[in-house]
């Protein structure tokens, strides 16, 4: 028998407050709430209830809340409620636990611990809304050597790069962990705002090759939809190595949600799962993975950068150098904090390092080397604000990549339970009846919404700190101070203590 | 004229419009007073099928069928396009209600009269309830001729 386990979340309904429209209910995937006809009014049944919000924000009368239902074990700092429910949850099913989004548990958050300084007296903030703030950012090699030709020229022919309008992009989500609208809002949000949305590992839907000039294609070890035109719509090719989530394993979308577009899309059977293998089968070295950037580049014509994804990891700092050298033009970690549509909780949970700490070491280690300059470097993981934007280009960041913040702005409500499939929001399903709940006229509107609040919000901090372009931020990290951190986190992140000066 | 239009394909038959529609029409400024315990009897209908949903509300028809048969001169279109119905002018004879090819017109809750959308415009809302709270846009109100 399988042990009840008492949901850790309650729908409260105000009962005076509820007119019984039963929009809840119609709006539920899980079938929560239902209408009883003998009593004239709407109950609901709590332990189906995964707290998505979507019938406490579509309640007209504003009756429903969901709150923790307060039920409790006996008290026990070692054996708390969760890891305890997990045990018997794996009692039950005898299965591997599975999660969604990213890692929720109570570890430091650096990005909070490091404060931002500003301009008083000795040298001039400036005013963002009267003088000019540069927020472009341009992603790839750059050249520091002056070279000239035969006749005295410069050559200035440069490496193919990503022009950015802000040093924000929108990171990986497959055509298929996420749905076609959701897609279009990132595609269409990107292409307003002048900067990159990634395709994930699911291919292109050939409906979105029109937003090729603002794509970022993926090339991950299933190889899913990879051929030339995928290659060539892009405006740079992404090889995915790892993903912050997960880092060390690979995927699996079930077939259920391999419907004909999204099959048509991988170039794979419909209804069959599609597993994308732990590591890449042909690179198992840099050697290797050099290989792999020179096959793609000498593919597209050596017109697209090349971006290689690789998950924050105890070693980062090595790998990256190792990257700096294969040839690739932008390197992407991805913090352990990173969402993800679905990971088995155990990896989710525990594997991994902070992206703070992953990029300082990393940008800390390409500049004592001296091929900083090979590379750009693009974090994820966790890109909350405005304000982690800019703590991390302090740090030395070229650019951000965000994804769970971009879902919150589409309507996800950060339930985590992405590996149902059955998203009340639109956004992680493949059901068309949930699917065309996010409508891509509001929500690649609020997307533009969000990265332009962001993007004023830089130039803000920017301004305050006497500092009126990106590039001038970028590795400055004597704008940064920590708090509560012990000498060894000080050091990593090169940073000094707060009330120490210069 | 602005009009209000419906895109099915973002019509998710939550049948929220019907609830707004009926509260605006209520003459209350609160929605729990207006319609707690009461059979609403909105002007705007989500017709369902199988995962097919569409509002369905008044069109006003530059040639109004529904102002031509009308017996008692209860039905007029006003001069900036609105269908509009006299209440004290209807006699309840339905032909309207039969004429509509659109089922847009209805008995009111009392059965004596006839009631349609009349666009918010004899209420306090100005504009259309039901475009104002369409969780997904799917009812729209722009111009469109």
């Amino acid at each position: 028998m399988n042990t009840f386990i008492y949901p850790e979340y309650e729908v409260v309904r105000n009962q005076d407050n509820c007119i019984a429209c039963r929009v809840c209910e119609r709006q539920c995937a899980n079938r929560v709430h239902r209408y009883d006809e003998e009593n004239k009014k709407m109950i609901a049944d709590s332990t189906l209830c995964v707290n998505c919000h979507r019938c406490v924000c579509l309640c007209p009368t504003h009756a429903l809340k969901i709150v923790r239902s307060g039920d409790t074990y006996r008290e026990n700092a070692n054996w708390d409620m969760q890891t305890v429910n997990e045990v018997f949850r794996q009692a039950n099913s005898g299965g591997v636990l599975l999660s969604a989004m990213g890692n929720p548990k109570n570890f430091p958050v650096y990005w909070d611990k490091i404060l931002l300084n500003a301009s008083q007296v000795t040298n001039p903030s400036i005013d963002p809304l009267r003088e000019p703030m540069e927020t472009t950012v341009y992603l790839g090699k750059r050249k520091c050597e002056v070279v000239r030709d035969q006749n005295g020229k410069l050559v200035d022919t440069m490496s193919p790069s990503l022009k950015l309008n802000l040093p924000v992009m929108f990171s990986a989500m497959s055509y298929g962990s996420i749905s076609y609208n959701a897609h279009e809002s990132l595609a269409r949000a990107a292409k307003a705002l002048g900067t990159y949305y990634n395709t994930g590992e699911g291919g292109l839907h050939k409906d979105f090759y029109q937003y090729g000039e603002n794509t970022i294609v993926q090339v991950a070890s299933g190889r899913f939809g990879v051929f030339k035109d995928y290659l060539e719509a892009g405006a740079a090719i992404e090889i995915k190595m790892g993903q912050g989530a997960k880092p060390g394993i690979g995927g699996h979308l079930p077939g259920a949600k391999i419907t004909e577009d999204v099959s048509a899309t991988r170039m794979i059977p419909q209804g069959v799962d599609a597993i994308s293998p732990a590591p890449h089968h042909d690179i198992y070295s840099i050697e290797d993975l050099r290989q792999l950037i020179y096959s793609l580049k000498e593919a597209t014509g050596y017109q697209k950068p090349v971006i290689v994804k690789v998950a924050a990891v105890h070693n980062c700092a090595a790998i990256a150098s190792g990257i700096a050298r294969s040839g690739a033009d932008i390197i992407a970690i991805d913090g352990f904090r990173g969402g993800t549509g679905a990971a088995p909780t155990r990896i989710r949970d525990n594997v991994g390092i902070p992206i703070e700490l992953a990029l300082a070491s990393v940008d800390q280690r390409l500049r004592e080397e001296g091929i900083r300059d090979n590379v750009s470097i693009v974090v994820g993981g966790s890109i909350r604000s405005a304000a982690d934007v800019v703590k991390a280009v302090a740090l030395g960041a070229d650019a951000c990549y965000i994804a769970t913040a971009a879902v919150l702005a589409m309507g996800c409500h950060l339930c985590r339970t992405c590996n149902t499939g059955k998203c009340n929001w639109g956004i992680a399903t493949q059901d068309p009846e949930l699917v065309k709940r996010l409508n891509p006229n509001i929500a690649s509107q609020r997307l533009v919404n969000l990265l332009t609040a962001w993007n004023h919000e830089i130039q803000e901090i920017m301004g305050g700190m006497g500092i009126n372009s990106i590039e001038a931020l970028r590795g400055n990290r004597l704008m940064l101070r920590g708090v509560g951190l012990n000498e060894t986190e000080l050091k990593i992140l090169g940073i000094r203590y707060a009330g120490e000066s210069l | 004229m602005k009009r209000i239009y419906v895109e099915e394909k973002w019509c998710l038959g939550c049948h929220l419009c019907e609830y707004e529609c009926a509260f605006a029409n209520s003459g209350m400024t609160d929605m729990v007073k207006a319609l707690k315990g009461k059979t609403i009897h909105p002007k705007i209908r989500v017709e369902d099928g199988k995962n097919v949903h569409f509002a369905v509300n008044c069109r006003h028809c530059k040639d109004a069928i529904c102002v031509n048969s009308c017996i008692a001169g209860a039905l007029s279109r006003s001069e900036s396009g609105v269908v509009e119905i006299d209440r004290n002018k209807c006699v309840g004879c339905f032909t309207c209600v039969l004429v509509c090819p659109y089922g847009a017109v209805m008995p009111d809750g009392d059965g004596h009269v006839a009631q349609k959308c009349e666009l918010c415009t004899k209420n306090l809302c100005g504009e259309p309830n039901c475009v104002a709270h369409c969780p997904n846009r799917a009812i729209v109100y722009e111009e469109r001729d």
